[in-house]
C-alpha cells in the first residue's frame, strides 16, 4: 500500500514507551562510548593532545551533555533491572507497569540532586555568585 | 479517492446522539493511496462500535469494507485499530470512545481494502508451531485424563480466538513480518504446557529460531490489546524460561 496521509501513532502504554526510551538511551550511550573510546585512546598517542582535547570539553554545553548522559545511563540501567525482573521473576509481567513508575520515581529522586551538583559549577561560573 | 466531508443533515432521534467516525480507507481500484473519510453516525447509549460501522455500511456508504461474523466477541473477525489501539469493534462501546473515533486497519499486515488486511502471514505463523496434539506410541483406548491442576497450567492460552489484535500491536512484528508474533507463541504455549501433549521439545525448538520468542521486547502492547484478557506477554515469558531452563 502506498503511503500518505499517515496513520496515527499506536497508542501503547507504559510498556511500549519504556521500550522506546530504552532504545533511545541505548543508542545515545553507544555514541558516547564511541567518542569516549576515541578520545581516551588519544592518551596513548600523545598525552599533550589528550589534554588539549579534554580541555575543549570544559564548556557549559558539554556539561549539559554530561547531565544527559547521566540520565540516559541511569534510565537504561534501571529499566534494565525492570526487564530482568520481567524475564526471570514469575510475577514480573503482572507488575511491569508498577515497576515502570517505580524506576521513574528512583530516576527523579537521583536526577534532581544529581543535576544540582553537576550543574552547580557551571551556573556559578556563568552567572557569578555572591561568595 | 478524495477526502470527502459531506455532512448531510442526519436525523437524530431523542435517545440518540451524533458521533464522527474517522475511517482510514483504501481501495486499490480507486487509488493507490489511503485516505481518511469522516461519517456522522447517530448512536444509542448501548451501541457497540460495530453497530456504528454497520450504520455506515447499510445506510451511508455500502463500499466500506470490514470483516465481522458473530458480532459478539467470539469469532475474532473484527479486530481493528480504534483510537490508536487494537480492539474488537464488537466489544467496545461507542460511549467509551469520545466524539470523534478514529478507525484504522490493524498494523503490520498488508491492507487489501479499507479495514481488511491479508491474514495469510498471521495464519502461516500459527500453523508453523504445530497447533495440534502430538503424542508418541499407541493411542489409549479411553480418553487422555488430565488433573485440574494440569489443565489450569495452560488455561489462559486456550482462550485465544485468533483475531490478530496482539500480533498486529507488536512493534517487532510491524517491522518484520517473519516474526512469529504473540499469537503463534500463545498457541504454542497452549500445547507446550499441556500435560497430554508430547511435542513440547519440537515446538520449543521452532520458537528458539531467529524469528522466535527471543525477538519479543516485552512492550506489553499485546497484553493490552487482547480482547480475551490473555496475559500474552506472560505466556511468551514462560516459553522463554522453558527454553532457558529446559523445563516445562
Amino acid at each position: 500500500m502506498a503511503k500518505a496521509p499517515a496513520g496515527t501513532l499506536y497508542r501503547g502504554r507504559e510498556g511500549m514507551w519504556s521500550w522506546v526510551a530504552h532504545r533511545v538511551t541505548g543508542v545515545l550511550i553507544f555514541f558516547f562510548l564511541f567518542a569516549h573510546v576515541l578520545d581516551t585512546a588519544l592518551v596513548r598517542v600523545s598525552p599533550d593532545s589528550y589534554d588539549r582535547v579534554i580541555n575543549t570539553y570544559k564548556t557549559p554545553i558539554v556539561n549539559l551533555m554530561e547531565l544527559g548522559l547521566t540520565g540516559a545511563v541511569l534510565y537504561h540501567a534501571l529499566n534494565g533491572l525492570r526487564i530482568m525482573a520481567i524475564d526471570f521473576w514469575e510475577k514480573g509481567p503482572r507488575y511491569q507497569r508498577q515497576m515502570t513508575w517505580a524506576i521513574l520515581a528512583v530516576f527523579v529522586v537521583v536526577m534532581v540532586p544529581g543535576a544540582y551538583f553537576m550543574l552547580e559549577h557551571t551556573v556559578r561560573t556563568m552567572f557569578g555568585s555572591a561568595t | 479517492m478524495t477526502v470527502t466531508d459531506e455532512r448531510p443533515t442526519v436525523e437524530v432521534a431523542e435517545h440518540q446522539r451524533l458521533v464522527t467516525l474517522k475511517i482510514r480507507r483504501y481501495d486499490p481500484e480507486v487509488g493507490p493511496e489511503a485516505t481518511w473519510q469522516e461519517f456522522q453516525v447517530p448512536v444509542e447509549k448501548g451501541d457497540r462500535l460495530l453497530d456504528a460501522l454497520h450504520h455506515v455500511k447499510w445506510y451511508i456508504d455500502g463500499s466500506l469494507s470490514f470483516r465481522r461474523s458473530c458480532a459478539h466477541g467470539v469469532c475474532g473477525s473484527d479486530a481493528m485499530r480504534i483510537n490508536g489501539v487494537n480492539r474488537l469493534s464488537c466489544k467496545v462501546l461507542v460511549k467509551d470512545l469520545g466524539e470523534v473515533i478514529t478507525i484504522e486497519p490493524i498494523k503490520g499486515l498488508t491492507v487489501l481494502k479499507d479495514l481488511i488486511v491479508d491474514m495469510d502471514p498471521f495464519f502461516e505463523a500459527f500453523k508453523s508451531i504445530k497447533p495440534f496434539l502430538i503424542t508418541n506410541g499407541n493411542a489409549p483406548t479411553r480418553e487422555r485424563l488430565q488433573s485440574a491442576e494440569d489443565r489450569a497450567r495452560f488455561d489462559d492460552s486456550t482462550k485465544c480466538i485468533m483475531c490478530a489484535a496482539c500480533t498486529t500491536s507488536c512493534p517487532v512484528f510491524w517491522n518484520d513480518e517473519a516474526y512469529f508474533g504473540p499469537q503463534a507463541i500463545v498457541m504454542a504455549h497452549r500445547f507446550i504446557f499441556d500435560s497430554r501433549d508430547e511435542g513440547a521439545d519440537e515446538r520449543l525448538e521452532i520458537l528458539n529460531e531467529k524469528e522466535g520468542v527471543w525477538r519479543c521486547r516485552t512492550t506489553f502492547n499485546c497484553t493490552d490489546a487482547c480482547p480475551r484478557g490473555i496475559q500474552v506477554t506472560k505466556a511468551i515469558q514462560e516459553v522463554k524460561r522453558a527454553l532457558i531452563f529446559r523445563k516445562v
